[in-house]
């Protein structure tokens, strides 16, 4: 049985159910990071001193990460550009296109997934520091937020890698069979990767230099 | 054969999902029932043996038969934990809006069965984790359904720790099921079937799906740091200063208390509408079946919705009138629970003027539909006092409480769940209920309910605390209301008995119960009049459906048949 509208869009609501779905989901992303975020607010207004940020982090390791994950971001879309166009030539069995198309979109898939590891062990070589300097979460509650900030931002790198590893592997199959569903699932992922990027761009200030 | 029982297991059919929820759930309300009758006993007859059972609590639990006060609070923290978010909740929304909604709307299934059936398994484990931190050394979370910090951050034991990966399964459950019903609601409705031609259950699904998808992950957030304060030794809930058992606190301090409040509230409140918008969802589509005619003010109740919706997120803190924060704060937040009563006093005031005129057919479902009125009316006129700051400076956590916001949802959403069950029965297993064990069902409960609860009240305004283990005997001011708790014992045994007609019938009509045709109510909306009944097992429709009708289109003036079906020409 076929649902309808998984990958054409429905014409009155101009979406297909992924996109929207996924739409949804980031938004309550939000309010759960929104959520944290508040609580950071709350937590560091009610406080009679609180940490010089930028002094117990490392800030020239935190803007080399928020590059890292902005690149990623760039090839995430070039990953979707390199397939979104010749998805009706696929389904017209054009072969040399298939592949040619594949290929750019293995490359650049690639790279999102080399910016996400970058990103990954830059932050445990952060962490490393911190608790070579017996700096824990339980230290004081600006690390505490710290680690359980970046903790779960880090989280949601790696569930956006795994997918991103699938659809980089074995998920692949389905561009011959059905390109555009494929072409519409690398955009969607690339929505969340987009969402992932934009909630480091809020951490990175917030934590490190205001 | 053995993939084929997996397959059925771990389907993805709507339905089956809906009926994996809708057991699972009605099982979990068994459950949380049983604990409040160990409450009801211990506050009747404190520091005696429970009769026949007793023993078998456990020496660490209840030593000789008598409820021990530890687990006195594990019994009060999970009652609500699991009638709320394992009963309640998964039974309203996850069962009633997984069967009913796409057959309503004219779809194939949801949106996303897969999700669907990840939704209903990370249910099942959250529910799981739950009934095993019964059993782990220390028991369950005991720190009240609310798990107020501090005192749930330095609870001894894994309870806590437990509930908190308990909720968070729960949580990524309902995120995932209410991102499938919103996508499915605005994306797979029928040709022809607008928005002003849903069904009132589906918008009212839709909505409900919004808080829990726009809500929930308040106290996603709030359970992390709870988490991270027992696990790793934060400090977010602990303030500094902070003395436990005489000795000061080995942490960091600097953490705020009310901060949990304010996120589990951002959360609890919203949710007391998820409890309730899927009931009136259903009592809507009874009473316009059953009065045989359209429901009177269809598009008012319509945005009545909708602004519940929306003010239900900025009315949490009246929760939190004794906290002391500030009468500003308190002044805005009695003023939005004021205005939220305007779009619930619409939508009752609605369902009541419906049946004005009507020919009413007094069925089971209905009569749980009427019942539902009056019982949700007194909950709700009922909670004005605690909505205003001044009146519930005496009334906040006592007695009171706990009788307003159980009207709402016992005799409130629960009646109404048994109205969609009698009502949706035959659609699933082509078999009618039977009534007469029916009205019996309805007649105790109706009685029963109002005995355990209305004294309440009145304990309530004589100042009785809720969470007391010997039900307030220590103190004079609460003497002359004791003796209230021994007819509410025995009016909760006595609904635990008439639950048995209900088992009884339920169990029974599914093999034996008279064999219902394709429309057994006359109803007009797509489930009765598109489908099979039962439905299909899988694609739901034969032919593609097209709407052309409003949703309760009954006695149409000049139309030759009583009622017209929504995909009728």
């Amino acid at each position: 049985m076929e649902i309808p509208y998984t990958s054409e869009v429905r014409p009155d609501t101009g979406l297909t159910n992924p996109k929207l779905g996924i739409w949804l989901f980031l938004a309550s992303e939000v309010m759960l990071f929104g959520s944290l975020f508040s609580s950071y607010v709350l937590l560091r207004s009610g406080a009679p001193t609180w940490p010089v940020q930028h002094e117990v982090l490392s800030v020239p390791l935190a803007a080399l990460n928020t590059v890292v994950l902005i690149a990623s971001s760039v090839t995430m879309v070039m990953a979707w550009a390199s397939l979104a166009p010749h998805t009706a030539a696929v389904t017209r069995g054009d072969n040399v296109a298939e592949g040619n198309a594949l290929k750019r979109y293995r490359l650049f898939m690639g790279l999102t997934l080399l910016g996400g590891a970058i990103f990954l062990v830059v932050k445990a070589i952060e962490y490393v520091d911190k608790f070579s300097h017996h700096l824990y979460p339980a230290t004081n509650n600006f690390l505490g937020l710290y680690f359980t900030l970046t903790g779960l931002h880090a989280l949601h790198v790696i569930v956006g890698m795994i997918v991103n590893a699938y659809l980089w592997g074995p998920g692949t199959r389905m561009w011959r069979s059905q390109p555009e569903r494929f072409a519409n699932r690398i955009e969607v992922v690339g929505i969340y990767w987009h969402f992932v990027d934009v909630v480091w761009i809020f951490l990175f200030p917030v934590l490190y230099l205001l | 054969m053995r993939g084929h029982v997996l397959r059925r297991i771990f389907s993805t059919d709507h339905k089956v999902i809906g009926l994996q929820y809708g057991f699972t759930s009605l099982f979990f309300l068994l459950v949380g029932f049983s604990l409040v009758i160990l409450i009801r006993w211990q506050h009747a007859y404190s520091g005696q043996a429970f009769p026949l059972i007793g023993s078998l609590l456990g020496e660490a639990n209840a030593p000789g038969g008598i409820i021990s006060p530890e687990f006195y609070n594990q019994l009060g923290a999970m009652h609500g934990t699991i009638m709320v978010f394992l009963g309640v909740v998964p039974l309203a929304f996850g069962a009633f809006g997984n069967y009913i909604v796409p057959l309503q709307i004219g779809a194939p299934d949801m949106a996303f069965p897969r999700l669907n059936a990840t939704s209903y398994w990370l249910y099942a484990a959250g529910g799981v984790v739950m009934l095993v931190s019964f059993i782990v050394p220390g028991g369950a979370a005991n720190n009240g359904w609310t798990s107020y910090a501090p005192l749930s951050d330095i609870a001894a034991g894994h309870g806590q720790t437990l509930w908190l990966a308990g909720m968070l399964l729960l949580i990524f459950s309902s995120l995932l099921g209410a991102i499938n019903f919103i996508a499915t609601i605005i994306q797979l409705r029928a040709p022809g079937m607008t928005w002003f031609r849903l069904p009132f259950f589906v918008w009212a699904q839709f909505i409900t799906a919004f808080l829990l998808l726009l809500a929930f992950p308040a106290l996603q957030a709030a359970a992390v740091l709870q988490g991270m304060d027992r696990l790793a030794g934060t400090s977010f809930f602990l303030p500094s200063g902070l003395v436990v058992a005489g000795q000061p606190a080995d942490v960091a301090g600097g953490g705020n208390a009310l901060l949990w409040q304010h996120l589990f509230w951002f959360l609890g409140h919203p949710e007391v509408y998820v409890l309730i918008l899927p009931a009136m969802g259903i009592v809507a589509e009874v009473v316009a079946n059953n009065t045989r005619k359209p429901l009177w003010g269809y598009r008012l109740m319509v945005y009545s919705v909708f602004v519940l919706g929306f003010l239900s997120f900025i009315v949490w803190a009246h929760h939190m009138f004794l906290t002391g924060m500030g009468t500003a704060i308190s002044a805005f937040f009695q003023a939005t629970t004021m205005i939220i009563s305007i779009p619930s006093v619409i939508i009752l005031s609605s369902l009541i003027l419906s049946l004005y005129g009507g020919s009413i057919r007094f069925n089971t479902p209905m009569l749980f539909a009427l019942a539902f009125m009056p019982m949700f009316g007194l909950g709700g006129l009922t909670g004005l006092p605690l909505g205003l700051s001044a009146t519930d400076i005496p009334l906040h956590d006592t007695n009171y409480v706990i009788a307003h916001f159980h009207y709402l949802v016992a005799p409130g959403t629960i009646f109404a769940l048994f109205a969609g069950i009698y009502y949706w029965f035959p659609k699933i297993t082509g078999r009618m209920m039977n009534e007469t064990l029916g009205t019996i069902h309805f007649v105790g409960s109706l009685i029963c309910m109002n005995v355990i609860f209305l004294p309440m009240f009145i304990q309530g305004l004589a100042g009785v605390n809720r969470r007391l283990w010997d039900g307030g005997a220590i103190y004079s001011h609460a003497q002359e209301t004791l003796s209230l708790n021994i007819p509410m014992v025995y009016a909760a045994f006595g609904l635990a008995f008439f639950q048995l007609f209900f088992v009884v019938n339920l169990l029974v009509s599914i093999r034996a119960g008279r064999v219902a045709d394709t429309n057994p109510w006359k109803a007009t909306t797509l489930e009765w009049t598109a489908t099979a009944t039962p439905p299909r097992a899988h694609g739901n429709f034969e032919r593609p459906v097209r709407v052309y009708r409003d949703p309760y289109d009954y006695s149409v003036p000049g139309a030759t048949a009583g009622f017209l079906a929504q995909n009728a020409e």
